[in-house]
Formats: structure tokens, sequence, C-alpha cells
């Protein structure tokens, strides 16, 4: 790779690198839910951004459909549904918020650590970026899905027919409620 | 030349921040948001490994993570819902009927 390629790699990395943790603390910090879920949209936006530099483009498109799409249209589903009451939770004591920041900073560098001191095993895989761009990131992927995979897949399915099925059972109105009938109605 | 540490530590201070979120709020929503942050963080480490180790398996976890993801926020949001209509609060110090 030219000394331009690699630099402008770097340059995007550290971008949306920055951008994600940067989102991420906006999630944890923001006071509405509201701004916590346009935050998490920005992580999942500079995540499928690591995706592309990984040489997952179909990985990269997937993780905005499902999640910018599918997952946080849903969290603002609820917090419409729930917002007025969703200010009325207070937060954790000060001393239970500074425990909890010094366990995760700790947690976090450990990680840290461990990664940078371990050695990558040797690229033996054959699915090298000329292979896979050659033969198509979708068509790779495919492949393997419908091949060695297979058994997940299927598994994966049914799992989701069960959250379909449970999210209705769960979040089920009960139609018909002895007493006060303006239960129906919230 | 970016290595596979440098995706690997992005995503250990992701993880962490989503354990963070976990801990520090009481709101259901926000704990939810966490956990997603979380996974999204090792999906993060998985297709980094399977770049960097030219091998796809890591990549077609994610997809499998990504439903289990998908999965888990429509039953907790479900869940978020229907303890709503039941008791007016959502707060989750608050909800401790199961406890022993």
């Amino acid at each position: 790779m030219t000394d331009y390629g690699a630099f402008m790699e770097a340059l995007v990395f550290y971008l949306f690198a920055i951008l994600g943790v940067l989102a991420a603390l906006g999630v944890v910090i923001a006071r509405s839910p509201v701004r916590s879920a346009l935050s998490l949209a920005l992580v999942f936006l500079a995540l499928a951004a690591m995706y592309v530099l990984l040489n997952a483009p179909f990985l990269a498109v997937a993780q905005i459909m499902i999640y910018a799409g599918a997952v946080l249209i849903l969290f603002l589903f609820v917090i419409m549904v729930l917002n007025p009451r969703l200010d009325l939770i207070g937060g954790r004591t000060a001393a239970q918020t500074v425990a909890a920041v010094i366990f995760a900073a700790a947690f976090g560098v450990l990680m840290s650590v461990t990664f940078a001191a371990g050695q990558l095993a040797p690229a033996t895989g054959v699915f090298t970026p000329e292979y896979v761009s050659e033969a198509g990131h979708v068509q790779v992927i495919g492949a393997l899905l419908f091949s060695e995979f297979l058994l997940p897949f299927e598994i994966a399915s049914l799992l989701l027919l069960i959250a379909i099925v449970g999210a209705m059972v769960l979040a089920r109105r009960e139609r018909v409620r002895h007493g006060d009938p303006r239960q129906d109605l919230r | 030349m970016l290595t596979v540490t440098h995706y690997t530590v992005l995503s250990a201070i992701l993880f962490s921040i989503g354990a963070l979120a976990v801990l520090i709020r009481r709101n259901p929503l926000i704990m939810f948001m966490g956990i997603e942050l979380m996974l999204n963080a090792v999906n993060l480490a998985f297709v980094a490994f399977a770049r960097y180790l030219n091998n796809m398996d890591g990549q077609v976890f994610v997809f499998i993570v990504l439903t289990v993801a998908a999965a888990e926020v429509a039953v907790g949001l479900a869940l978020v819902v229907a303890i709503f209509r039941a008791r007016e609060n959502v707060d989750v110090d608050e909800i401790d009927a199961l406890k022993g």
C-alpha cells in the first residue's frame, strides 16, 4: 500500500474512532433518552465506517439497515410511548457513579492492555482481501451462510420467529379489563 | 499502517462505555442501549480479527450476533412496555417483585 493510502486509512480510522467513542459517551451522559438514541445512531454509523475500512462492505450496509434502521427506530418508538415517565427516573448516587466509572475504566484498560500485548496468529485463511474483492463480499458471505453455517443460520431464523411471537405476546394490550375503562386507552 | 490492535482497543473502549451505561443509568432504555453498545464492540472485534486472519468465520458470526441483538431488543422493549403498563414506573431499581 502506498504512503498516501496508509495515511488516508489511518485518518479515516481515527476520525471515526473518535466520533464513535464521543458518541458512545454521549449515550451514557445525555439526560434525554432521545439524545442517547441519536448518539447511538452516530456510534452505529462510525462502526459501519470501520467495517468498510475492514473490507466488509456488506456488513457495513447490514449494520446501517438493521441497527440504525430497525433497532434504533424501535428505541425511538418506545421512547415516544413512554417519554413523559422516563424523565422521572433519577440517576445513581455519586458514590455509585464514581465506583462504576472506576471499574469500567479499569476493565477497559485491562482489555486494551491485553489486546495490545497479544500476538496475532499468522493469517492462514484463504479469504485474502484480493480474493474477497474478486469473488464479491456478498457472494462469499452468502456461500458460507448457506453451506458451512447453515445450521446457525436456520437457528437464527427460528430465534427471530420466537422473538416476534414473544414480543407480540408481551406487549399485547389486554382487550377486556374489569373495572376502569381508561386502562385500555393508555 | 493500521493493525488489528487499533480495532481491538477501540472495541475494548466501546465495550467499557457500554458496560458503564448499564452500570450508572437507571433508565431501562439507556441500559438496553449500553447492551447494544457492548454487542457492537464485540462485532467490531470479530470483523477486525476476520480481516487480519483472512478468515470469514468472524463476519458470519457478526450476522448471527446481529440477529440475536435484534431479537433481544424486540423482546426487551416489549418487556419494558409491559412493565410500564402494569406498574406506571420503569425505574429498574423498583422492579424487584421477583426478589427472593
